[in-house]
């Protein structure tokens, strides 16, 4: 579904991706791990159209889609639930959820998804009413998914959703990650709690300064010695 | 669940009756008050006894009630860039001056070359171009539009400070062209600092309004001004609003919406331009010519001031920032140091100090009141927002 092949991506002169190739299949979800300063988020902004690879290609359903523009991307399939979620503080729940659907126009389907969202996480329809912005961070986390998921992707890309949240909303919000999945939606997952990452998908890989260090099925890499080591903290 | 449901959907539809009709309220009282107000100065106010009259002609002036209009009209232009988009806009005075030139190119004796009559209430025999007002100002609005495109274009993929920079250089360039246009390459494109003069009268309805028309012409503003209101309403509520107020809120975030950055960023400057442009034409008639030196950077200023002091990307709020102002600065501060001098026999200059005053508001506005002087409205606004939005995704 998603292929980079050779990807490059640089800030200025400093290479933060020197060059990896990695792929997702349809219906999969894929990790990619690494610790701070890896360049997961580098990857996922060159596939969402946000940075211009410097050499390689992205390809997205057997099409280029490397230099394409941030909302072109979108309208292709990718929805990009960012690092530090970034939602639209001073708007309610709701409307940060309509944006989410904004290149839609299929009313139905649109109110068809929001309701699909709100039961994947009971709490938003809680706050439907609210300014996302006064939210708990764990609230905020799950608006930042729930509003990707509104763009009814194919490809859902999720930036750490992880960071920041007590342990119990951690195992819900992997919890929610996978029910996503089985609904049907391929998803890739960037992650520093390597060992949640690993658990719930199926392929991973690992990331450590701008090149792909090891790759494969997620539960081999959960009991290698060296992935381990560097970020299971054993 | 269901039961829960549905009672927030009939909360929520509560709302959705409630909020508009803010918006309603606020439009019938304004027309009501402008209608007062025409009704006064057209019929009423000759009959008064002159005291009264002296006491308007030093407090609330006709011409004072026409150009607030004007900044109204601008005022909202600037909102929609500044407000709504989240752009800050320092060169807005450019698309004021494009306006006002349409209005003196296609309104008046100025292109003596030429004969050119159109629906103007000018007699055929006064050569140059004769335009109607209504035609002018479409006119006005697509060269200023267009103009807004072909700056915004390069400009509006800068960070927001150099954005502030490259409009702030515009709105001086601009103006520049027009005061040294007097010839360029043996074509008067402005008439220098020396201004075209008169424009020609409005023509409404077969009735001529001269310059001592106010009322009507008061009565014409504001309906051009009432449009304005009506179509940033109108955008606002829309899809193309609220591309703008996310990427007010967060471009990158916005960008991963699917919303087009440059796309919507362009149509909000060119929407602004758009009205300043018909801003400068209404201007160039109320004043009844139009002169280069008019177009400094202080009417940029001023005009973000009102925007900011009314309540950035609220329309009323914007309204009530720039009748104020906009009265401060043509009457209330030669008024109140009229009244201050006389009393207390000095000589100071007050309007001098208006920008020491307009600076003041400004910092104050910052350090005490961010949301300008109408933020409730404004937070009712969001909620009307909120509202617009699920019946445009048929949540309900």
């Amino acid at each position: 579904m998603l292929k980079i092949d050779n990807l490059e991506v640089a800030y200025g002169n400093i290479k933060a991706i020197k060059g990896i190739s990695l792929e997702v299949n349809e219906g999969e979800i894929v990790t990619l791990i690494g610790s701070n300063g890896a360049g997961k988020s580098t990857t996922l902004r060159a596939i969402s159209g946000l940075l211009k690879p410097r050499s390689g290609s992205i390809t997205f359903m057997g099409e280029r889609i490397d230099g394409l523009e941030g909302h072109d991307v979108v309208k292709k399939g990718i929805c990009h639930s960012p690092e530090g979620r970034r939602i639209f503080p001073r708007m309610t729940v709701d409307e940060n959820l309509d944006l989410g659907a904004f290149l839609r126009n299929d009313k139905d389907a649109i109110a068809a998804d929001k309701e699909r969202v709100l039961e994947l996480f009971p709490r938003l329809r809680e706050r439907i009413t609210q300014k996302s912005g006064t939210m708990s961070g764990g609230e905020q986390q799950m608006l930042a998914v729930g509003r990707a998921l509104m763009g009814q992707p194919k490809l859902l890309i999720l930036d750490e959703p992880s960071m920041g949240l007590a342990p119990v909303l951690v195992d819900l919000i992997f919890e929610t990650i996978q029910k996503i999945n089985q609904q049907g939606t391929t998803i890739l997952l960037v992650e520093q709690n390597a060992l949640a990452a690993l658990s719930v998908a199926q392929r991973a890989y690992v990331l450590e300064s701008g090149v792909i260090k090891m790759s494969g099925n997620a539960k081999d890499l959960q009991s290698d010695p060296e992935v381990t080591k560097a970020y299971l903290g054993g | 669940m269901a039961i829960s449901l549905l009672k927030r959907s009939k909360t929520s539809g509560k709302k959705k009756q409630k909020s508009p009709a803010s918006a309603r309220q606020w439009a019938i009282s304004l027309t009501i008050v402008a209608i007062a107000i025409w009704a006064f100065f057209t019929y009423l106010f000759d009959k008064t006894p002159d005291a009264v009259q002296a006491w308007f002609q030093v407090w609330l002036p006709p011409s004072t009630l026409n150009e607030s209009l004007v900044w109204v009209i601008c005022a909202l232009g600037l909102n929609i860039v500044v407000g709504y988009a989240g752009l800050l806009d320092l060169g807005f005075v450019a698309f004021w001056a494009f306006g006002g030139y349409a209005a003196g190119w296609f309104m008046s004796g100025f292109f003596h070359q030429v004969n050119i009559h159109f629906g103007s209430m000018s007699a055929n025999t006064i050569p140059g171009i004769h335009l109607s007002f209504w035609l002018v100002m479409v006119i006005a609005a697509l060269i200023a539009g267009f103009f807004g495109i072909i700056i915004g274009a390069p400009t509006l993929r800068l960070k927001s400070d150099y954005l502030a920079l490259v409009t702030l250089g515009f709105g001086e360039i601009i103006p520049q062209v027009f005061t040294n246009g007097e010839n360029i390459g043996g074509f008067n494109l402005s008439n220098g600092t020396k201004g075209i003069s008169p424009i020609d009268a409005i023509g409404v309805f077969g009735k001529r309004l001269g310059p001592f028309d106010l009322g009507w012409k008061f009565l014409i503003y504001f309906f051009l001004a009432a449009c304005m209101v009506f179509v940033s309403l109108r955008i606002r509520g829309g899809r193309l609003g609220r591309a703008w107020l996310a990427i007010r809120e967060d471009e990158l975030a916005a960008s991963m919406m699917g919303v087009p950055l440059m796309r919507t960023k362009l149509t909000a400057y060119a929407v602004g331009a758009f009205s300043g442009g018909i801003g400068g034409a209404v201007y160039a008639t109320h004043v009844n010519g139009i002169f280069a030196e008019r177009f400094n950077f202080s009417i940029s200023i001023i005009l973000l001031a009102m925007v900011v002091l009314g309540g950035m990307g609220n329309v009323w709020g914007v309204i009530v920032g720039a009748l104020l102002m906009a009265w401060i600065n043509a009457t209330g501060l030669p008024a109140v140091g009229d009244t201050f001098n006389n009393t207390f026999h000095t000589q100071i200059n007050f309007p001098s100090y208006n920008f020491l005053l307009f600076g003041g508001i400004l910092v104050l506005m910052m350090l005490f009141k961010r949301d300008g002087l109408l933020p409730e409205a404004r937070l009712k606004m969001i909620s009307h927002e909120n509202d617009d939005d699920t019946s445009n995704t048929g949540g309900h």
